[in-house]
C-alpha cells in the first residue's frame, strides 16, 4: 500500500482523468481518495494539505503534488513517457497542450446552461475537425510510425487517445475524415 | 542572427511576456516579428507556420515552436533553468503553474465589461495575498535560502518576479504583508540578466493600452 500514488479528487473525470490515463498507461497502481462533501474538501486546506488549496492532489514519492500539469509532466518523466531528449520533449509538450486546449472545451460542457451546450458542441466539432485531428492525422502520416513522437509510446499518444474517446462520446462520427487516427 | 530565436507575437505582454523573460534571464538575445493587423497573422496561418493557426510561435533551434508552455519548457530546459532532477523539476512546475494562474487573471483585466472590473480587480488581489503570495513567502521562509528552488536561480524564480510586478502594478502595496517576497523582489531584480531587462530600451513589453487591446480585438476576432 505504501509506494503506491494516491489521487485525491471528486469521484469524476474532471481535472483528473488525464492523470488517471497517465498512471494506468504506465501499469502504475493506484489509490484515489473520493472527495464527497465541502467538509472534507475544507479539512484538506485546513490542513494545509493543498499547496493553492485546489484539487487534483497526487501524494507520489514522498510529495504532494497539486496542479495538473505539474502532476503529469512529473509521472510523464518518471515513466519514462516524456521522449529521449529535450526536441522530443518539446514537440510532445506542444502535442500535449494542443490537445488539452480542446479537452479543456469538453470538460466545462456539463457547466453549462442549456442553450448554450448546443453552441458549444458545434465549436468542439468544429475546432477538433479543422484544428486539431489535422495535425495529428498530418504527423501519424508524414513518419508513418506508430506512435506520435520518437516511435515510441509517450504522453502524447496517452492524451490523444483519451481525448479521441471523448469527442467520441459527444460526437460518435467525428473520426469519418481521419482514417490515421482510427486504426489509434 | 542565424541562431538567435525569433518571437512572433503582437507588440504586446499577452502570452508572450513569460518567454521574454525567460529568455532575457537566460542571457539569450532573440529577434522579434510583430503581428499588427490581421493580415499578418493569416500570412502566418496559411503559410503553415502555426501548428493550431495560434500565436505565440517561436521559431528555435529549427524548430517552428507553439504552445506557451511547451516553448517555455523548452528553453527553462536548455538553459537549466528547471533544477536538477524530476522532484526539483516538480517543484518549479507547481510554483510556475501557480503563477501562471495569478497573471492569467491579472492578463484578462482589460478584456472584462467595464462594469465587472473592479470585481475582478478586488478578486486578483484577494487571490494573489491569501492564495498565492502566502506559498511562496512561506517556501522562502521555510528553507531561509535566496532562490525558490535548489538553492539556484529557475524559472520559478524569475516567474515569481513577473508576478510581483504585475500585481503591483494593479495595487502598489501589495506585498505590504511579505517581507521575504520584498527581499527576493530585490535580489531577483538585481541579478544581472534580468537587471538589463528591467531598464528601459529592452524587450519587456509595457502594460496594454487601449488603443493595443482594440487592435488585439481585431486580430484575434475577440
Amino acid at each position: 500500500m505504501s509506494g503506491k500514488p494516491r489521487l485525491t479528487y471528486f469521484n469524476g473525470r474532471g481535472r483528473m482523468e488525464p492523470v488517471r490515463w497517465l498512471l494506468a498507461a504506465a501499469g502504475v497502481e493506484f489509490e484515489e481518495k473520493f472527495l464527497e462533501t465541502r467538509e472534507q474538501y475544507e479539512k484538506l486546506m485546513k490542513d494545509g494539505e493543498l499547496m493553492f488549496q485546489q484539487v487534483p492532489l497526487v501524494e507520489i514519492d514522498g510529495m504532494k503534488l497539486v496542479q495538473t500539469r505539474a502532476i503529469l509532466s512529473y509521472i510523464a518523466g518518471r515513466y519514462n513517457l516524456y521522449g529521449k531528449d529535450l526536441k522530443e520533449r518539446a514537440l510532445i509538450d506542444m502535442y500535449v497542450e494542443g490537445i488539452t486546449d480542446l479537452m479543456q472545451m469538453i470538460l466545462t460542457f456539463p457547466f453549462l446552461p442549456p442553450e448554450a451546450k448546443e453552441k458549444n458542441l458545434e465549436s468542439i466539432k468544429e475546432k477538433a475537425t479543422n484544428r486539431y485531428f489535422p495535425v495529428f492525422e498530418k504527423a501519424l502520416k508524414q513518419h508513418g510510425q506508430d506512435f506520435l513522437v520518437g516511435n515510441k509510446f509517450s504522453w502524447a499518444d496517452v492524451q490523444l487517445i483519451e481525448a479521441i474517446l471523448a469527442v467520441e462520446e459527444k460526437i460518435p462520427a467525428v473520426l469519418s475524415a481521419f482514417p490515421q487516427l482510427q486504426v489509434i | 542572427m542565424a541562431g538567435k530565436p525569433k518571437l512572433h507575437y503582437t507588440k504586446g505582454r499577452g502570452k508572450m511576456e513569460s518567454i521574454r523573460w525567460l529568455l532575457a534571464a537566460a542571457g539569450v538575445e532573440f529577434e522579434e516579428e510583430f503581428i499588427e493587423k490581421k493580415e499578418d497573422l493569416d500570412k502566418l496561418c496559411n503559410g503553415g507556420f502555426l501548428l493550431f493557426q495560434q500565436v505565440p510561435m517561436v521559431e528555435i533551434d529549427g524548430m517552428k515552436m507553439v504552445q506557451s508552455r511547451a516553448i517555455a519548457n523548452y528553453i527553462a530546459a536548455k538553459y537549466n533553468l528547471c533544477g536538477k532532477d524530476l522532484k526539483e523539476r516538480a517543484w518549479i512546475d507547481m510554483y510556475v503553474e501557480g503563477t501562471t494562474d495569478l497573471m492569467g487573471m491579472i492578463m484578462i483585466i482589460p478584456l472584462q465589461p467595464a462594469d465587472k472590473k473592479d470585481k475582478h480587480l478586488a478578486l486578483i488581489i484577494e487571490r494573489a495575498t491569501t492564495r498565492y503570495f502566502p506559498v511562496y513567502e512561506k517556501a522562502l521562509k521555510d528553507h531561509g535560502q535566496d532562490y525558490l528552488v535548489g538553492n539556484k536561480l529557475s524559472w520559478a524564480d524569475i516567474h515569481l518576479l513577473e508576478a510581483i510586478l504585475m500585481a503591483e502594478e494593479c495595487k502598489a502595496d501589495i506585498l505590504s504583508a511579505f517581507p521575504l517576497l520584498q527581499a527576493f523582489k530585490g535580489r531577483i531584480s538585481n541579478v544581472p540578466t534580468i537587471k538589463k531587462f528591467l531598464q528601459p530600451g529592452s524587450k519587456r513589453k509595457p502594460q496594454p493600452d487601449e488603443k493595443y487591446i482594440a487592435n488585439v480585438r481585431k486580430i484575434f476576432n475577440v
